[in-house]
This record gives structure tokens, C-alpha cells and sequence, in this order.
């Protein structure tokens, strides 16, 4: 590999952009694709593919044996609200590969006791959200059903590209949270990436069920498999 | 947050891969682009090795890594990427191998 070809591709992953090396493994020759590459192309939606699922492959083409090696960041999950349904999501999340961080303000709530082994934050989203790094390879859900709490952070969240944001509340209160939000400068088209009501229909009850059903969501948002939604409102 | 070799510490192999190679060391690295059944390292795993033998990563759980050193010592002289494959290890040939019964394919190049 070429130095500079090597300096290349850590400088996307530093900085938190995914990429693909791809190697012809006859001539061992390489060209480093980043994501932004993939536009158009015919191998592009095939790459991008590739590049959503996070897993490297050898392939056998037309031109021989090449490696596509994969290399995604890490992905975090930003949870607003140390509730109930977070001290079961809060671990899940963790346990499928994210780098979760709770994050409320209320001390009653955020207590080391109710999440044990898991980083949290009992601060006020916009002061420690900066820090945090909400960007492209975040989920992201508010589940205090507090709009000083949540609206904010929703609003960084979905300013920051979040590949997921979902946010817990009925559809009444989630109608009501969209006006607040247009006064928050999110257009339609932000506010169409909400997932709420938030989580998958798995008919869940219990905190832990309403976890699985929204860390589903995350994953399958995260896989590029999310189902065609309507607009939501 | 930006991940910095400094912070990910001894596991970001391709990040010591580049600092290795600033400091003027020739090195090379290995890739596991291939496995089979009970393979100890996913694919994507690397191992960076310089010219004197020093070596960081893995490749595999200690089976085939002192193969792989030998044959990017190699790769290093001669500037030519290999394909390396190992398997099941014969004890009887004394050949290295994987002790797991996994077979993994290796890709060892040259960088700089």
C-alpha cells in the first residue's frame, strides 16, 4: 500500500467518515472510495451496499479477485432521558456494538445506580451534546417526554444527520412537538426523519419490549433497511 | 469525537501502520480478506510487521502469526504482494496451521 494512500484512509477514519479500500489481489493495486464517491457509477450502489452492511469481503468478478476491506466508524447512541425504557435500552444498545451515552439533567433520574456500567451524563443536552459529537454515524432517541429536555437535543440530533432519531410520544404529542420544532428552525423534511411514534409496531408493552422495538428500528435504519415510511405527522 | 492514534491505543493497527512508517520503518501489513468455519480473527483483522520482525495485531489467535512475520519480511525485500492461505494444522508435518479447524486466507503487501 502507498504511504500516502495509507495516511489517506486514516485521515477519513479519524475523522469518523466511512470508506472502502479496495484491493486487486493479483496486482495488489488499490484505490481508496469514500463514501461521498458513491453517488452514481454502476459498481456504486453495489459498493454502497457493501459499505452499510460494515463487513469486508473478497469477491470474484469479471476483473479478477478483489478484497473490498470496510471501514465504518463507531457507532454511538445518544439517549435523552435516564427512564425506564432507557435502563433496558441503554445496555442492549451497548451489547450490539454502540457507544451509548444517557444523557439528563434530572439527578433523581440520572443516577449511577440505575445504570450501572453505562456512561451518563446528568447535564443539560445543548451544554454537553457539543462534546458528546452528534454526527452521521449516531443514533439518537429523547425519550423524557419533556419538551425542555428533549426538543433541543431533537433539534441537534436532526442538524447533525443522525442516521437515526427517533423520539417517544404519542401521535398527538409528536404533532405538537413538530410546531415546536418549526419554531426551532427543522423544516418538513427534517421533521420527516423523526421516527415517532418511536420504535418498530411489535405490538411492545413493557420497557424492555418498547427497547428491542426501538433498537430494531436503529439497526435496520443503520443497515439501509428501513422500510419505506410515510410522512409522518 | 474524533478517534486519534493516540486514544485508540494498541488496536488501531492501521493507525501504528502509519506512524511506524513515518518514523522511516519499512513495514508491511497483513490482512485477512478470507475465513473459513471456526476462524479465530474476522475478516478486516491486520497485522503490521517491520523489517526486524516486530510485529502488532493479529491475524489469527497466535497460530499462524510467526508464518505470516517470515512472509512479510519477505514482501518488504521484494515490494511484491502474496496471498497466503493456512488451515487445519498437521501435526505430524509439523506445517503451521490453524489448531481450530478454521482456514483463513492472508493478504501481505507492502506499504510505502
Amino acid at each position: 500500500m502507498d504511504a500516502a494512500l495509507l495516511n489517506a484512509l486514516n485521515e477519513e477514519r479519524f475523522n469518523r467518515r466511512a470508506a472502502l479500500l479496495i484491493t486487486d489481489l493479483a496486482s495488489g493495486a488499490q484505490r481508496l472510495v469514500r463514501e461521498a464517491d458513491l453517488a452514481g457509477g454502476e459498481d456504486a450502489a453495489h459498493l454502497r451496499q457493501v459499505l452499510l452492511s460494515g463487513k469486508s469481503r473478497t469477491e470474484t468478478g469479471d476483473d479478477g479477485e478483489r478484497f473490498i476491506e470496510v471501514h465504518l466508524p463507531a457507532t454511538k447512541f445518544v439517549i435523552i432521558g435516564a427512564v425506564h425504557i432507557s435502563q433496558a435500552l441503554a445496555p442492549m444498545a451497548m451489547a450490539t456494538g454502540f457507544d451509548v451515552t444517557v444523557i439528563d439533567p434530572r439527578t433523581a433520574f440520572a443516577t449511577p445506580e440505575r445504570f450501572a456500567g453505562i456512561n451518563l451524563i446528568a447535564d443539560w443536552p445543548e451544554d454537553v451534546l457539543p462534546d458528546v459529537g452528534l454526527d452521521r454515524w449516531c443514533a439518537f432517541a429523547a425519550l423524557t417526554h419533556d419538551p425542555k429536555i428533549d426538543d433541543n437535543a431533537l433539534a441537534a440530533a436532526l442538524k447533525a444527520e443522525c442516521f437515526y432519531v427517533g423520539a417517544l410520544g404519542s401521535r398527538k404529542t409528536h404533532a405538537k412537538r413538530l410546531e415546536r420544532l418549526s419554531g426551532l428552525g427543522i423544516d418538513a423534511d427534517m421533521q420527516a426523519r423523526i421516527h415517532a411514534p418511536i420504535g418498530f409496531d411489535i405490538g411492545a408493552q413493557s420497557p424492555a419490549e418498547i427497547a428491542v422495538s426501538v433498537l430494531a428500528e436503529a439497526v435496520a435504519a443503520l443497515r439501509g433497511r428501513e422500510s419505506k415510511r410515510e410522512a409522518r405527522g | 469525537m474524533n478517534v486519534s492514534p493516540a486514544e485508540s491505543g494498541q488496536n488501531d493497527i492501521l493507525a501504528i501502520a502509519q506512524a511506524w512508517a513515518g518514523e522511516g520503518r519499512k513495514i508491511a501489513l497483513a490482512t485477512v480478506i478470507e475465513t473459513w468455519g471456526s476462524a479465530p480473527r474476522p475478516v478486516g483483522s491486520h497485522l503490521v510487521i517491520d523489517s526486524d520482525g516486530a510485529f502488532m495485531g493479529s491475524v489469527s489467535g497466535g497460530c499462524v502469526e510467526g508464518a505470516v512475520v517470515t512472509e512479510a519480511i519477505d514482501v518488504i525485500g521484494s515490494g511484491k504482494p502474496k496471498v497466503l492461505e493456512f488451515g487445519v494444522a498437521d501435526e505430524t508435518a509439523w506445517e503451521v496451521g490453524l489448531s481450530c479447524g478454521g482456514r483463513i486466507r492472508v493478504f501481505v503487501e507492502k506499504v510505502g
